[in-house]
């Protein structure tokens, strides 16, 4: 426990805490700016608790009270709980992911939501706060450099089960938020050749969809030997890692255009194609894209005005207070409320970066770098999806969309990292 | 250990670069390119047209005669259609499930999202069988609009009929106001008075949701503009008068036009056979005009203002008057009947003023007038003589407003023919003829036609000794008088004397002894009638009944003309029938029923009569 509140107060990294609350305040702003109808003007008077908790901008003030409460006991919380605790968390985390999936009643084709009476809770959402300290708790104890396979293969299964779990439960987007742990592993010594493959694998994707198969593999095929012979001279010594680099993009592509046709249901290769030709299928799966696309499109330079957005308002984009919150921001702000929302997010990872490398233990950096690249891929993936840039992956935008799980997940994910932080001089003391 | 740091900025380098393609990103869909902005409205802007409420048309006495009454169109949306009993909804639509279907395909095929028309123009009684159960047809819906609907059963060629343009009008200039479904006056006064009785059509943008719900006006209806509805029409039609005419035509062929001579109105406007103006309106409306169509007697034939014959006997006055006026005539001149030249209708006494000559309708005599007032000698050639004098004759003629449209506010007017020199020529080639070619027209035949209006016309400017004004039907637009060129005099070349020099011998045609129009006799009411017979040959059966006339002789109230088809003698059946119209008109009731019998069914028994 802190020895005195003014001097733990002094110790918390306020700047965080304060883009943290310019980003909620104004995410509940668009909330309420998607949810409102000019039929019936959203306000307090006259209205019971009952009829107001109909409304999504008014649970959305519940949720943020609620998680004002949360971000208090998460601070005032022993840091070391964190630690101690991390792998009974994640243990917790997965049990409750197992019994979801039994248990829970399909809701939009998932069966992700846990329903406790009024509240229902997406565990997905608090397996990425557990696995984060889990894996962090865990890469404390070993080297990623050293090539110990045993520690990997530990490392990889505690990443992987939960997105499994969540797979099977049909929340596919949340469980592609794992992939995010990757940035951190990478910070920690991972070797960046993952990453490459990964981007490399990405690229192929969308180039096999453009292209056909062996024109792809002619035009790798003619890339590589071009490469080789304008270098021949120093290439002549590495034939074979030549030849197995070929065999390694050329086994991608098989892979891929496997991936694609028989790993991905149909759904989900739709929306990567109508990521390519939108135009596609414009009143079914290229319908959420266009009119994304066309809410913030007009939205111009400088939007339409608070509550003057049509394209949101009047329901041509679905799901406008999740998912495509965006979309309201895009419209009634335009491009420069979208500015001030990506450089909004830019500043928070840019925070969480700084506070993630002055931590002294492996724990406290891996934690901190792990919740910037969650952060990160959600906002990559869902301003993305938006825009036309990514697939219709159905995550939210982190403290912007409506939603109690999400937001509470988010909070908890920063306000440990904050918790560690502020302990951090004291770990030193000791 | 310590290199590894460095991996933090490539982690910042791949925030960066993601935020930077973003912010690019957001640049050219919201600022560069503008197409989102129109995709958003047309996404959520809906322009509504309101049609405004078309304007009434009335009688001279300001009785209804056209009004508007809502009806209703069963909408269909083919994707929303669920399980639908396809057995029951004919059953309450009272329609065969063959046509059902086939109306059905052709929604489909017209699009499956959005509503079109399954069934038209149901009346209220039809609306109300479904409307309670449309409930368990869910993609079927109730569109209400306006259609015409008639407080008389009468005057169908006139008022013409309201339909839906047709794609081929839509793609003219003129119509560019009008989209596809649109209503608009396709004959008669609802096509010449088309602008005004459609009004001004009002257009308010909506802004509506993903699924078409209004959810308000558009910048507070700034860009809104309201409906006008459209002007009444006032027309001068006396739609008793118009009644009693259509009901002596029944079951003939021909027409009944009836002018007040001082100001050109009309007010009978008969075309026989006829047809109720609600036939070609509502539910059924195509299938109804394909039968009037395809009848063989043509009801829709539009006979007073289409229909061309030769005059006739009722031309002689024409040609006396043109005789008068180029002083070649006196009304004291006098010819014999000879025989030789043209046979003559029936034995008489000898012609020996021009009185006489009308009231017993004289062949040999007009012969001669108008071989008087054609050959005057300008040329030593009597074939050159014959041009010289029929193209002088032809443009006196003409001053009556024949061989021209007359401009009365219908479409479709026929020109009628007063024949030419240069018809002559190309028929006989230049010279090829005389005066024994053309003598014909002397007695109204030959290559000579007119049209019932024209006919009556000629009749309305005997009565006026002079002039005429434009036959017209409408004599009020809204609160204001009729167009201004009805308003205007047309004088014809003949001066004012030469008409009373004619006039008595018309009143002795009806009411002098042995007159061939003694049956249009009003004299027991103290009513002189001015009239001439007509017997037009045709190469169509039997002749045609004509007999024109204006009443009172002193101070002309009614001008009118009577075409019967095949009827024969003009003398027995169409001055009767048009003495039976002047008493109507004039006295507002009508005594002399006996003559409602004689004229009681179809033309061929006066034809036996005779």
């Amino acid at each position: 426990m802190p020895s005195s509140p003014a001097r733990y107060s002094r110790s918390l990294d306020w700047v965080t805490i304060g883009i943290y609350a310019l980003m909620v305040g104004l995410g509940w702003l668009n909330v309420y700016a998607a949810s409102y109808s000019p039929d019936a003007p959203a306000g307090f008077a006259g209205q019971s608790f009952q009829e107001l908790m109909a409304n999504n901008w008014f649970k959305q003030i519940v949720w943020i009270g609620t998680a004002v409460v949360l971000m208090v006991i998460l601070v005032v919380v022993d840091y070391k709980a964190y630690d101690t605790f991390a792998y009974v968390f994640y243990a917790v985390v997965v049990l409750l992911l197992l019994v979801t999936l039994f248990i829970a009643r399909p809701i939009a084709g998932s069966r992700s939501w846990l329903e406790l009476g009024p509240v229902r809770l997406q565990p997905a959402e608090f397996a990425k706060f557990a696995t984060a300290l889990a894996v962090s708790r865990f890469m404390a104890g070993i080297n990623l450099r050293h090539q110990n396979w045993r520690d990997q293969a530990v490392l990889a299964g505690m990443t992987l089960l939960p997105p499994l779990l969540i797979i099977a439960s049909n929340e596919t987007g949340q469980a592609l938020v794992f992939g995010a742990f990757l940035l951190a592993y990478f910070r920690e010594g991972m070797s960046p050749l993952i990453l490459i493959i990964l981007a490399a694998a990405g690229v192929i994707l969308i180039l096999a969809l453009l292209i056909p198969k062996l024109w792809l593999i002619g035009g790798i095929t003619l890339i590589l030997g071009g490469v080789f012979l304008v270098n021949s001279r120093v290439m002549r010594h590495h034939l074979p890692l030549a030849l197995s680099v070929w065999a390694v993009v050329v086994g991608m592509v098989f892979g891929v255009d496997f991936f694609f046709n028989q790993v991905l249901q149909p759904h989900q290769r739709k929306r990567i194609e109508v990521l390519i030709n939108p135009s596609a299928d414009p009143l079914g799966v290229g319908w959420n894209v266009t009119q994304s696309k066309i809410a913030i499109g007009s939205g111009g330079l400088m939007g339409k005005g608070f509550l003057e957005g049509t394209q949101t308002k009047f329901d041509f984009v679905p799901e406008q207070s999740t998912d495509f919150i965006f979309c309201t921001v895009g419209e009634e702000w335009g491009w420069m409320g979208s500015i001030v929302v990506i450089i909004l997010f830019m500043a928070l990872l840019m925070r969480l970066v700084y506070v993630a490398e002055r931590q002294k233990s492996v724990f406290g950096r891996t934690y901190g770098y792990c919740v910037a690249s969650i952060f990160f891929f959600h906002f990559a993936v869902n301003v993305g999806m938006t825009i036309g840039l990514a697939p219709v992956v159905g995550i939210p935008l982190p403290l912007f969309s409506y939603g109690g799980s999400s937001l509470w997940s988010f909070t908890i994910l920063l306000f440990i990292m904050l918790a560690i932080d502020a302990y951090r001089k004291q770990d030193l003391v000791r | 250990m310590q290199y590894l740091e460095g991996r933090k900025y490539v982690v910042q380098t791949i925030f960066v670069v993601v935020a930077l393609l973003f912010a690019a990103r957001l640049f050219y869909i919201q600022v560069l390119d503008g197409s989102y902005k129109l995709a958003a409205d047309r996404n959520s802007l809906q322009r509504i047209v309101q049609v405004p409420y078309r304007g009434l048309i009335f009688d001279r006495n300001g009785k209804l005669m056209v009004q508007n009454t809502p009806v209703y169109d069963l909408m269909v949306v083919p994707r929303e259609i669920k399980q639908l009993d396809t057995v029951r909804l004919c059953e309450l639509l009272q329609l065969p499930i063959e046509e059902f279907r086939l109306a059905l395909t052709a929604a489909k095929t017209y699009s499956r999202v959005k509503a079109s028309p399954l069934i038209q123009n149901l009346s209220t009684p039809e609306l109300a069988a479904i409307q309670d159960n449309l409930i368990d047809f869910p993609g079927f819906s109730i569109r209400a609009h306006m259609a015409r609907s008639y407080k008389t059963e009468n005057l169908a060629h006139a008022l013409g009929y309201v339909g839906a343009i047709t794609p081929k009008l839509l793609e003219s200039p003129k119509y560019a106001k009008y989209i596809a479904g649109d209503n608009l006056g396709i004959t008669g006064l609802e096509s010449f008075y088309e602008k005004t009785l459609m009004g001004r059509r009002g257009v308010q943008y909506r802004m509506v949701n993903v699924r078409g719900i209004e959810k308000g006006a558009f910048r507070d209806g700034e860009y809104d503009t309201l409906s006008i509805a459209g002007l009444d029409l006032h027309t001068s039609i006396d739609s008793e008068l118009q009644q009693y005419g259509e009901m002596l035509m029944a079951q003939k062929r021909g027409s009944i036009v009836a002018l007040d001579p001082k100001t050109g109105e009309i007010l009978a406007f008969v075309s026989a056979p006829y047809f109720e103006p609600a036939r070609l309106s509502g539910k059924g409306m195509g299938n109804r005009y394909m039968d009037l169509l395809n009848n063989p007697d043509r009801p829709l034939f539009n006979r007073p203002l289409m229909a061309t014959y030769p005059p006739g006997s009722v031309f002689k006055l024409v040609n006396e008057l043109v005789a008068l006026q180029m002083g070649v005539v006196t009304p004291y001149t006098s010819f014999p009947c000879n025989q030789r030249l043209v046979k003559c209708t029936h034995r008489h006494e000898p012609p020996t003023n021009v009185g006489i000559a009308i009231k017993q309708s004289c062949n040999p005599y007009f012969y001669q007038v108008m071989r008087t007032a054609i050959m005057r000698g300008r040329s030593s050639n009597p074939k050159e003589d014959a041009r010289l004098g029929l193209a002088e004759w032809r443009r006196q003629v003409m001053s009556f407003g024949l061989g021209q449209q007359l401009g009365v506010d219908l479409g479709s007017e026929r020109k009628g023919s007063i024949p030419s020199p240069e018809l002559y020529d190309k028929m006989y080639g230049r010279h090829g003829w005389n005066f024994r070619t053309i003598y014909s027209l002397s007695i109204g035949q030959g290559e000579i036609g007119i049209t019932g209006l024209q006919m009556a016309n000629i009749m309305a400017t005997i009565a006026n000794r002079g002039y005429y004004y434009t036959p017209h039907f409408v004599r009020g637009i809204g609160q204001g008088g009729p167009l201004p060129e009805y308003k205007e005099r047309h004088y014809t070349n003949v001066d004012p004397q030469h008409f009373d020099a004619i006039i008595p011998g018309m009143q002795a045609v009806v009411e002098g002894r042995g007159g061939t129009g003694n049956l249009a006799s009003l004299a027991q009411f103290g009513i002189s009638v001015a009239g001439k017979t007509g017997t037009v040959q045709n190469a169509h059966g039997p002749d045609h009944a004509t007999f024109a006339a204006f009443a009172p002789a002193e101070d002309p109230q009614i001008a009118i003309a009577v075409f019967i088809e095949n009827a024969g003698f003009g003398g027995s059946s169409a001055a009767p029938m048009a003495a039976l119209m002047m008493e109507k008109y004039l006295r507002g009731k009508v005594e002399r029923t006996q003559w409602e019998t004689w004229l009681e069914g179809d033309a061929s028994k006066f034809i036996r009569k005779r």
